[in-house]
């Protein structure tokens, strides 16, 4: 009998075109590609007269700072040179481009995944960190660097060290009004923003097999949020029920074969990790982040941490300087953090289900009058479905704004921008310092919460809601 | 790129730890389209106050750091964004070497595609050249032939990196050629790889 295997492992052995001792060279299946992290790499292959190695394999689209009011008018003239740059560089070499109002366009991990680009067993990179998001569908997936996003270009392949293999797995079910987010925050603000380090991270355990494949990108994406490159989860029907019918997903007989194998893709029943962390995914809370990195979140119900309380100097040190940037007071209660801003959106939560989950909270109320509060669908597809629903309605009634999609207020590279002290509820994935605007003040939470939040005026309780 | 074999600089020690790359290089500076001019944006937020004047309370303004070449750092330096240009705006500005307890996966491999050196010390020896390079004019060589960082004062430790990065930054390869030698490799991989 042969040993028993996880999903990194055989998609590792699948993809690899030579090996030095513990690195390799790995072919890379589809190479994602956006406007900030590309022109450099452009610009060098036409420095050494090189060529795309596979054209068809690669897809362009502009996400990180379109504007999200009026996409026929940018504003900002250097953002313009940007996508300007990618559209010339996409027609030079050959490279299919969702650009601006092109019916694909959207953030670069929200359309992956909704065009069947994205599947199980492929490697998949892009310029930017969150592409462990498609390790949801069991794609080996995760960012690189400018460099490496022109040697992808070049040589359809990047070196890389064999990953060591962490098993998550979430027990147990998740309770209602708690949601993927706050599963992966949870993770996070128990096992710090370091424990992924090194690690190829694969989520396992009932919590995981129950959640839509909305949920399981939700926790694959924020994988990074916890030192892992990638993340993954092994295929089963929901992902095949989801990539059925797709636009490059394989048709007809082609799709039977491809589905057989990417099923034999899953972790075998023995397999062995490097590491394993059970976690209790029944007694998870919605969360909400207090602080300037992810791993500083507690639980709704919770305070904000007391520096006097902290274990080590450091943790002291980190503690204080959070509240000093967030302008809060110690031992507050979650519940009691007025905010100004909501923002729902980014590839972490702007996916149809994301969408609607917001929107189930509304009942007919209005967002707060201290609040402005924003929805950014994540890609054209999702907002024209959501539009077919009448989910804009919703949110315009209630007082939400209702843009056009791209990255928007999860980075602020646009003009969306959370003015200097003010305090954002934001389903977004990073509330480091100045994230979302100079001295903006964010906090992470589930769409859910977002949505109470903005209706409130400041944090509360989902589960407490009527 | 630029061959790295040995660097004798100023230690700038930046006590944090998790220094995230929208820290080293904020947002409103990703929209350049080259890879030059970093350097004057880096720690911009640290740096500089709202009206863009150097805080003088930011420590990588104080004068006795001017012409550092060397940082040190808190553990888990680089994490978040894959931004390649936060290597690119400390190597424009100056450092050559960074050295921390543990650094982002991606954020290392960045350095080393760059020329910039990541060296991974315990937190104890972070922890005394912190103390070192805050108390006095510090300099320290790195060594990466031979593996070694040392003083002119009786400090010496050595390091590892991985073989790979170490040659890479040795003979300043570019990393392209070096795999496009292996193209017949990849050329008979596609003829059999299967991908629907």
């Amino acid at each position: 009998m042969t040993k028993p295997k996880t999903i990194i492992e055989k998609i590792w052995e699948k993809n690899i075109v030579h090996e030095e001792g513990n690195r390799a060279i790995l072919y890379i299946d589809l190479h994602l590609v956006h406007e900030v992290t590309s022109p450099q790499a452009f610009e060098g292959l036409r420095m050494n007269h090189r060529k795309v190695r596979q054209p068809n394999r690669t897809f362009a689209t502009m996400d990180h700072n379109v504007p999200t009011k009026d996409i026929t008018n940018i504003k900002d003239e250097i953002s313009k040179i940007q996508m300007d740059t990618l559209r010339k560089n996409c027609e030079e070499f050959g490279i299919s481009l969702a650009g601006m109002g092109h019916k694909h366009q959207g953030i670069v991990h929200v359309i992956g995944p909704e065009l069947g680009l994205t599947q199980p067993g492929k490697t998949i990179v892009c310029g930017d960190s969150h592409t462990s998001t498609h390790g949801a569908f069991g794609a080996l997936a995760f960012g690189i660097g400018t460099s490496e996003v022109e040697h992808v270009l070049a040589t359809q392949t990047v070196w890389q060290a064999k990953p060591k293999t962490l098993n998550v797995q979430f027990d147990g079910k998740l309770g209602d009004g708690v949601t993927a987010k706050d599963l992966i925050l949870a993770l996070i603000g128990k096992y710090g923003i370091g424990f992924g380090s090194g690690y190829v991270i694969e989520y396992t355990g009932e919590a995981i097999r129950n959640l839509s494949m909305e949920g399981r990108m939700t926790i694959c994406n924020m994988s990074i949020e916890g030192g892992a490159r990638a993340g993954l989860v092994s295929p089963d029907q929901t992902t095949i029920d989801f990539i059925e019918g797709r636009e490059f997903a394989p048709k007809g007989e082609a799709f039977e074969q491809a589905k057989q194998e990417w099923l034999a893709l899953a972790s075998d029943e023995d397999a062995e990790y490097d590491k394993t962390i059970i976690f209790n995914a029944s007694e998870v809370e919605p969360q909400v982040s207090w602080g300037t990195n992810p791993g500083q979140t507690v639980s709704i119900s919770d305070l904000v941490p007391n520096p006097d309380h902290a274990k080590t100097e450091n943790d002291k040190n980190e503690i204080k300087h959070a509240l000093e940037y967030m302008g809060l007071e110690a031992d507050t209660p979650i519940k009691d953090i007025t905010i100004e801003h909501v923002f729902i959106g980014s590839c972490t939560n702007s996916r149809l289900a994301d969408l609607e989950q917001a929107a189930s909270i509304i009942k007919g109320q209005k967002v707060h009058p201290n609040v402005k509060a924003v929805v950014v669908p994540g890609s054209r597809s999702v907002k024209v479905a959501a539009e077919k629903q009448g989910l804009d309605k919703l949110f315009l009634e209630a007082g939400f704004e209702w843009r056009e999609p791209g990255c928007s207020s999860c980075l602020g590279m646009n003009d969306d921008i959370i003015p200097p002290g003010e305090r954002c509820a934001s389903t977004s994935n990073r509330n480091f310092e100045g994230r979302q605007g100079n001295d903006a003040r964010t906090h992470l939470v589930s769409p859910q919460m977002a949505t109470a939040a903005a209706i409130a005026g400041h944090f509360v309780d989902v589960r407490t809601l009527a | 790129m630029e061959p790295f074999k040995q660097h004798t600089g100023l230690v700038y020690p930046l006590n944090r730890t998790n220094v995230d790359t929208d820290q080293i290089i904020p947002k409103q500076f990703l929209k350049r389209i080259s890879r030059q001019g970093f350097g004057q944006y880096l720690f911009y937020n640290w740096r500089f106050d709202k009206k863009d004047r150097p805080r003088e309370d930011f420590s990588l303004n104080f004068p006795k750091y001017k012409g550092t070449s060397i940082l040190v750092s808190g553990e888990n330096f680089g994490s978040g964004s894959s931004r390649e240009h936060a290597p690119w705006a400390l190597q424009d500005y100056g450092f050559k070497v960074i050295i921390a307890p543990s650094f982002a996966d991606i954020f290392s491999n960045n350095c080393t595609k760059n020329g910039l050196l990541p060296v991974v010390l315990t937190d104890a020896e972070v922890s005394q050249l912190i103390k070192n390079a805050e108390s006095d004019s510090y300099h320290l060589t790195v060594d990466l032939e031979n593996l070694k960082v040392y003083d002119d004062k009786g400090f010496e430790t050595s390091f590892t990196i991985d073989e790979y990065s170490r040659s890479m930054l040795l003979n300043g390869w570019d990393e392209i050629a070096v795999t496009l030698t292996h193209e017949d490799k990849i050329t008979e991989f596609e003829k059999h790889h299967v991908v629907y």
